[in-house]
């Protein structure tokens, strides 16, 4: 698999998500900056977390209009896999890649902390390692995840089977009113999207901060052990 | 506004008459007014250390390992492998009161460009933390702002925050303390420092414009607070965390080249500051033309310019044929880049504005006749023994009473708010271990991080304190297998010209400087914030306890052999060091029977020494699989950690005879530690002949937490007594 991560100013984990993606690819992603007007041939582009542009305007709203992301909607038109990770689903979604928007945490409080995820589709690059209903566990860290949409949207989202990743117990009980649960208040727990043709994804928590036994575990893994082998063609 | 100098206008500036009058002889005229402010920034108690350099000597500051000590930006000290770790922590008390969020955010923003203008780039943050009552109503005001602005700055700039301390007290009701510590990794040949260098090199200003914000904020910090405190609102800076963390690119991507001649960050005085420096250390002039300096907003005076505190600042002097090159980069990243002047042969600091010149300061007596006091000093009076002293409540009433009072509840509330995962490499996060743990991306190594203090014990005996605060942070690297290797000193302390103040600082600074040369522990790089003191109402003024935090870090060679405080299931837990059962000072004696009394625990520091390297020696050896050093509330609140961490119990044993219950079970003997161990009796015997004090005290498994007398309490009931504090201060 050639990935490669846009960084932006502002941008602050994309060293975290070139250590996961080079533990499963063996090579380093090329990084992209935010500036260039050309994509390598990569077949996965990925939007790390940070705080672009200070999260000034609206989080992802100054960064959706960096000369790359013309190049990355031409990219998505072809086809192309996207994973977007917390700040990077926020550009995703002020890009319009993605439907939705993510708004100030339901305590009105920055949240870093571990939570789990219950996999909601396991036939899509980014989930065909799991199981349906397989629960991982995940850090977040974030201040604006609290993923919200219009109700036609939901309704298509949750018709069309687009929802990836809800909020969930350990367990695997999902609760939105709960916020041990469900700490950001996200709309139907949702915590990860994708794309009508299941080609981009976006979600708040870092899947990428827990790939190494060293750092506690592993549970991230299977998302990109999955998207290596999505593309071995 | 045109303001005449004389000594009024230096005595507002913070100056004393005999401070003045020095400045009229170094000058032999009367100064200008932008003059003026330089000596007073210069001269303030918060920039020349005048009445704390004497004792800061008396520090020690060596070892094979130490690189650079205090002098520097920040201490630096070799890991191995080729790397440095460079460290500092860093006061922002009277701006946190007068305006908690930014008080705070640009603390952090602060030491971070300590650390990075050395060519570090930064892997964790650390803080310490000392707030007033929790009944006090504005408590809870600081409390938020103070950790909302620590996140805002730390998450913003992408490095985690992995540790810290926080207490409570009244004594801290009108003056909290914010204490912030960066630690940054290097190259150890790639290490930048601030010595000009070079006759004609350019001068170059990088970063955030130059806005009207914390002018005079040195001078604020070097006062005591009066009942106008709030009035002070415009002396504290605004931070811009976007910004640093271009910076903090820039200048990495910068010091990748050969371009920098010297570096410094624009911290308390601003310019001033940075400039006097950079030439002072480099023994040149510097020539300086204010009409190129970014500016946020139009008519801005030198004087203005000279003192303002906007953050997010650097002065680079620059290899003169690397300009282009410098100024590309700073390009790429948005930020201003402008060239201010050039490195003269004068020995003067020359500030040009408009075309006239502002300043014109000889640099040598700015700095070498900068005053020096050694403040008459009373020697601390030793408390009386603690008597009559006897348990009101049963021992499990007591525990849960205990884990669920201010100093010793989770703090989970507070470091949720905080990034601890970003990077990547956080092996322990907050409440997994004694330190925090950090890796070095691309090696093996892993650095032990904590921030230690206990004020009480230096209210009590200044000098104890001081060595008990050094000793308890060597105690909690080792508790993670990690060798000790420097600390970083946060002097917090009234007013210095009181000589009870000056007293418990001489005896806080012997403690210290006792315990780093038992320990082999050096200081390398520190900071002092004194005037912590509110003036009340009827006139009389109150003073914080006396609060020396200490930084620490260690090294693991292998970070794959850090080990954390969670019980093991199945394991003997055995309890290293020897116990008295001292109750005075403890926090029993104070939650329990209301009482701060007492002289605190002794420190006996062979002890300390001989029991640490034999626990950091087994752990290494893999013979520990959890470790956790005994502090406030000694064993039972140790135990209950321990288990309450990993939600497995522990069946304890019936205590010693000859002591008391409740002192065996809550004194705060230190030099201990409670360890798991598979093999207890081959363990024990290991301890004797290494002459260190070992015995069983209980087995980990089940949920439950099991005392002597079969009284039984949950681990899930332990937490929810621990957890309680935070969210119902603060989320009511």
């Amino acid at each position: 698999m050639k990935s490669a991560i846009v960084v932006f100013p502002g941008t602050n984990r994309e060293r975290d998500m070139a250590i996961a993606l080079k533990r499963v690819t063996g090579k380093a992603p090329t990084m992209l900056w935010h500036r260039d007007t050309a994509l390598p041939d990569v077949d996965l582009v990925v939007l790390p977390g940070g705080f672009s542009y200070g999260d000034y305007l609206r989080c992802g709203a100054m960064a959706a209009h960096s000369p790359i992301m013309t190049e990355i909607r031409a990219f998505a038109e072809k086809g192309g896999h996207i994973l977007g990770v917390c700040n990077g689903f926020q550009i995703l979604t002020e890009t319009g890649l993605l439907p939705g928007a993510l708004l100030r945490n339901a305590n009105l409080r920055f949240l870093s902390q571990d939570c789990h995820l219950r996999v909601e589709r396991a036939d899509t690059p980014f989930t065909h390692k799991w199981e349906k209903g397989d629960v991982f566990r995940t850090p977040l860290a974030h201040g604006d995840g609290n993923y919200t949409a219009d109700s036609q949207t939901l309704e298509r989202l949750e018709g069309e089977g687009l929802v990836a990743f809800r909020y969930a117990g350990a367990n695997g009980s999902v609760q939105a009113s709960d916020t041990e649960t469900n700490p950001n208040g996200s709309v139907n727990s949702i915590a990860g999207i994708l794309s009508t043709n299941t080609r981009i994804c976006g979600m708040m928590p870092h899947p990428e901060d827990l790939v190494d036994p060293l750092m506690g575990g592993e549970d991230g893994l299977p998302l990109f052990e999955g998207l290596v082998e999505a593309f071995v063609r | 506004m045109k303001k005449t100098v004389d000594l009024s206008l230096a005595q507002e500036f913070g100056l004393t008459p005999e401070e003045y009058d020095r400045v009229l002889k170094i000058m032999g005229r009367t100064p200008s007014l932008t003059e003026l402010g330089v000596f007073s920034v210069m001269w303030s108690e918060h920039c020349s250390y005048k009445s704390s350099r004497k004792w800061l000597r008396t520090l020690p500051t060596t070892a094979p390992w130490v690189i650079h000590g205090p002098g520097e930006n920040a201490g630096v000290v070799d890991i191995g492998e080729g790397y440095a770790a460079i460290f500092k922590m860093e006061s922002h008390n009277h701006p946190s009161f007068i305006e908690p969020y930014q008080g705070a955010a640009t603390g952090v923003g602060g030491i971070l460009r300590d650390v990075f203008t050395m060519g570090a780039r930064p892997v964790a943050n650390l803080n310490a933390l000392r707030f007033g009552s929790p009944e006090t109503p504005r408590t809870r005001q600081i409390i938020d702002g103070v950790v909302r602005g620590i996140g805002g700055y730390g998450n913003c700039v992408g490095v985690p925050t992995v540790g810290g301390e926080i207490n409570f007290h009244p004594a801290y009701d009108g003056n909290p303390l914010v204490n912030a510590m960066t630690v940054g990794i290097a190259r150890k040949d790639r290490i930048f420092l601030s010595a000009a260098a070079g006759v004609g090199n350019p001068v170059v200003y990088v970063g955030s414009r130059t806005g009207r914000d914390g002018i005079h904020g040195a001078t604020m910090s070097s006062a005591e607070f009066d009942e106008n405190a709030l009035a002070k609102r415009p002396t504290v800076q605004v931070g811009d965390p976007f910004i640093e963390k271009l910076l903090i690119e820039a200048c990495l991507e910068l010091m990748a080249t050969d371009a920098i001649v010297a570096i410094q960050d624009m911290g308390a005085a601003g310019l001033t500051s940075s400039s006097v420096e950079m030439a002072g250390k480099g023994g040149v002039g510097i020539e300086l033309d204010l009409d190129a300096v970014p500016q946020r907003e139009p008519g801005m005076t030198a004087y203005e310019m000279m003192l303002s505190e906007s953050q997010e600042r650097m002065l680079i002097v620059l290899r003169p044929d690397r300009t282009e090159i410098a100024r590309k980069i700073f390009e790429k990243w948005e930020l201003d880049f402008a060239v201010i002047g050039h490195l003269t042969d004068t020995g003067h600091i020359v500030v040009k504005h408009k075309g006239a010149v502002e300043a014109d300061i000889p640099l040598d007596p700015l700095a070498e006749q900068a005053p020096i006091y050694d403040r008459p000093a009373t020697t601390p009076v030793a408390p009386a023994p603690l008597e009559g002293v006897h348990a009101p409540l049963s021992l499990d009433a007591m525990l849960l009473r205990l884990v669920g009072s201010p100093d010793l509840a989770s703090r989970a509330w507070v470091w949720n708010q905080y990034d601890s995962t970003v990077g990547g490499q956080t092996v322990r996060r907050p409440g997994a271990a004694d330190a925090a743990i950090v890796k070095i991306e691309d090696t093996t190594l892993g650095l032990a991080l904590t921030t230690d203090c206990t004020p009480r014990y230096c209210q009590a005996d200044p000098k104890t304190g001081g060595a008990q605060a050094v000793a308890e942070a060597w105690r909690n690297i080792t508790a993670t297998g990690a060798r000790p290797l420097a600390v970083t000193d946060n002097l917090n302390f009234g007013n210095p010209e009181k000589p009870e103040i000056m007293g418990q600082f001489v005896a806080a600074i012997e403690g210290m400087g006792e315990a780093c040369r038992a320990l082999d522990f050096p200081v390398v790089s520190g900071n002092v914030s004194l005037y912590n003191e509110t003036r009340q109402p009827d006139g009389s003024t109150m003073s914080i306890l006396p609060t020396p935090a200490i930084g620490a870090l260690g090294v693991l060679e292998d970070v794959s052999k850090a080990i954390g405080l969670g019980m093991t299931d199945g394991a003997a837990v055995v309890l290293v060091g020897e116990t008295r059962g001292e109750l005075g000072q403890s926090i029993w004696l104070r939650e329990i029977l209301g009482r701060e009394e007492g002289p605190p625990p002794r420190v006996d520091l062979a002890a300390e020494k001989r029991n640490g390297d034999f626990v950091r020696a087994e752990i290494l050896n893999g013979t520990i699989s959890a470790c956790h050093d005994l502090a406030d509330g000694g064993i039972l609140v140790g135990v209950a950690e321990m288990v309450m961490a990993s939600r497995i119990g522990c069946e304890l044993e019936s205590p010693v005879s000859g002591i008391r219950p409740e002192a065996f079970w809550f004194g705060e003997d230190q030099a201990r530690y409670l360890v798991c161990v598979s093999d207890a009796e081959d363990f024990c015997a290991r301890a004797e002949k290494a002459g260190v004090p070992a015995r069983l005290i209980g087995r980990a498994g089940g949920s439950d937490l099991i005392l002597p007398s079969g009284v039984t309490i949950s681990a899930a009931r332990l937490a929810v007594a621990h957890e309680a504090f935070f969210p119902a201060l603060m989320e009511r």
